[in-house]
């Protein structure tokens, strides 16, 4: 990353506050505290001792690296089919474009168990193409597939649109100059466009994983629950919570922690340079260390 | 071996037809919204013509009729673009950023990396080559861009104002690299600033809400223009008139005696330089010169001189005389000029 201007945010924030009505500061305290509080109790509940065993029993062991494997393939594939995706979004127009991108957004808002009946009556043994797969022997419902599946379908949009906004950030005026330096499309989409829009793919890819991980009621209705084929990790959380609580808080622990650096990793990363600041790259030095010619 | 461009923009008002021999540099002036940037994006490529034609060094640019649309893409049409920002691509650095054109082209890495060290070189940033376009000036940065450009190895170099965005202090040096790469090539540069067309230019086009106004040599805009804008360019009066039986009179009622050479026509134009025209409490006596009574519209101090606007004329005067002979806006003065100053020709 190259050097960035240091921005006064202290100052700034003692101004802005100091602007705000008082009442307001303590709603949004309290807010803050709706969120925080659980997670506090969550951890306050975790029995030390025992953490380590409980994390790594058998069933839960096979049900991280079940999660893990899923997550990081539904990634994957979300890198794969969204930048794609977001690119015919951003850099093309045609007619009905507005609604494909609703279209395309539908998972973020959708409750989950209708994405897994969906995904079912789509790939499940009697669905639409379930039987026509079922007869060339592919068999995906209740599989690890399925499992991948779900986490692809509502971890999709992430991605999209984190990408999507990046590429109408940068603009096409890089592109175009690639284009009159003699660059071909793919040159251009290759050595000037996504290097550009790289911190939002990993931002967005971060947060798709994330998604992906969390992943339940899609998966539990398409996939099911069978250990060490489709029991993911908030699935095996959501069992415990019955038979062993103790085990089920443990695993929860484990997943705020991913959730944490994932947060952490996506608010870190952001477009080079002052791109976001001024969408032309002005060439400024931010500190002025650049020397007159 | 030159560029011929004939093309309209429907929607844009844009009708504009020009050619450019090669090797020439030709300067685009006009207010805003005239259609400049209109012009560079057709030749670049980043915009399709309604209807039009386009031949650069014998290649067929664009060819767009009824029933035919010929565009060829920008990639291939060898027509670099420089403009007011330096748009270096902010993740490659400044040796990168030059070696992307012949990379481009097919060149291997290690050899667009010399072509590009050349260009730095050539441009006086060699040492800058391993910094980021977040780590330059403006001014270096420019210099990159346009090593970037030129390492393009471009038929057609554009220039959509290179020098508007650069600090006072760094845009003279630029424009002497720019006067040295551009000579003996065909470039087309769009500014606002007149120092750019003289010292940068052969021929000057000047664009008026998409359509040509004025073009020509440099030095025939300069010293005979057509237009307002023309001779505000050139920094001369231009006054409309006709040709009478005794020479010409101008639409202000002021009558200079024509040579025998002043062609016959109903249009004729004056010009002279402000600095030229006198302004008096009464007409002077001595021959070989023509007065006008005129009633100061506005006077604007400029540096070391005052500039008195009156009767469609703008005369230069010292400060001194603004308070000797009472120049306000209303008062009544008399101006006047040497008719061996003013020249008429035809429009």
């Amino acid at each position: 990353m190259h050097p960035r201007p240091a921005r006064p945010r202290s100052a700034a924030a003692g101004a802005e506050t100091a602007r705000v009505p008082r009442w307001v500061v303590a709603v949004a305290v309290v807010g803050g505290l709706f969120v925080l509080l659980p997670i506090a109790a969550m951890a306050l509940r975790v029995d030390w001792p025992r953490f380590l065993p409980l994390v790594s029993s058998d069933s839960a062991q096979a049900a991280l690296l079940l999660s893990l494997r899923t997550s990081l393939t539904a990634t994957a594939l979300c890198v794969v089919v969204g930048v794609p995706m977001a690119l015919v979004l951003a850099r093309t127009s045609f007619r009905g474009q507005q609604l494909v991108r609703s279209l395309v957004l539908l998972p973020l808002v959708l409750p989950p168990v209708v994405g897994g009946i969906a995904l079912l009556y789509t790939f499940g043994r009697r669905g639409l193409l379930g039987s026509t797969l079922g007869t060339l022997g592919i068999d995906i419902a209740f599989s690890t597939t399925a499992v991948v599946m779900a986490q692809t379908f509502v971890a999709l949009p992430f991605l999209v649109l984190s990408l999507e906004g990046a590429l109408r950030t940068v603009g096409t005026r890089y592109e175009a100059v690639g284009a009159t330096l003699g660059a071909d499309r793919w040159t251009v989409l290759r050595r000037i466009t996504l290097p550009l829009v790289l911190p939002a793919l990993v931002s967005g890819a971060v947060l798709s994983f994330a998604r992906a991980l969390g992943e339940f009621g899609a998966t539990l209705t398409f996939a099911g629950s069978l250990e060490g084929t489709t029991r993911t990790l908030p699935l095996e959380v959501y069992l415990q919570r019955e038979t062993d609580p103790d085990a089920a808080v443990a695993l929860s622990l484990i997943l705020v922690v991913v959730a944490v650096v994932v947060v952490g990793i996506a608010h870190r990363v952001r477009p080079l340079g002052a791109l976001r600041a001024a969408p032309g790259g002005s060439a400024r030095p931010p500190g002025g260390h650049g020397r007159l010619p | 071996m030159s560029l011929t461009f004939a093309a309209t923009v429907a929607d844009r008002g844009f009708d504009v037809a020009f050619e450019l021999e090669a090797g020439e540099t030709l300067a685009v002036l006009g207010p805003n919204g005239a259609g400049k940037s209109t012009l560079l994006g057709l030749l670049a490529g980043l915009l399709a013509p309604t209807a039009g034609r386009a031949e650069l060094d014998g290649r067929l640019l664009f060819d767009v009729t009824e029933g035919r649309r010929v565009l060829m893409e920008p990639r291939h049409r060898g027509v670099a673009l420089l403009a007011q920002e330096a748009l270096l691509f902010p993740h490659l650095t400044a040796l990168d950023n030059v070696a992307f054109g012949p990379r481009s082209r097919g060149e291997r890495r290690r050899a667009s990396r010399s072509t590009a060290r050349r260009w730095l070189e050539r441009v006086g940033v060699t040492d800058l080559a391993a910094r980021r376009p977040a780590e330059l000036s403006g001014g270096q940065a420019q210099r990159v861009a346009v090593a970037r450009a030129l390492a393009a190895d471009p038929f057609l170099l554009l220039l959509d104002e290179p020098l508007a965005a650069l600090d006072v202090t760094v845009a003279p040096a630029l424009r002497v690299l720019l006067r040295n790469v551009l000579a003996h090539r065909s470039a087309i540069i769009v500014t606002h600033d007149p120092l750019d067309a003289f010292l940068l230019a052969d021929r000057v086009l000047i664009l008026d809400s998409g359509r040509v106004v004025e073009a020509g040599r440099t030095r025939d805009v300069l010293t005979r223009p057509v237009t307002a804008f023309g001779a505000r360019l050139a920094g001369l009066n231009l006054v409309a008139g006709q040709r009478t039986a005794t020479g010409f009179r101008a639409g202000n009622g002021l009558e200079v005696p024509v040579g025998e050479g002043t062609p016959e026509g109903p249009r004729l134009a004056l010009a002279v330089r402000p600095a030229r025209v006198a302004v008096a409490r009464a007409p002077g006596e001595e021959p070989g010169w023509s007065w006008i009574r005129a009633v100061v519209d506005d006077a604007e101090h400029r540096g070391d001189t005052v500039r008195v606007h009156a009767a469609g004329l703008s005369a230069d005067v010292t400060p001194a005389d603004v308070v000797e002979l009472g120049i306000e806006p209303g008062a009544e003065v008399f101006l006047g000029l040497r008719h061996h100053d003013a020249v008429v020709y035809p429009v």
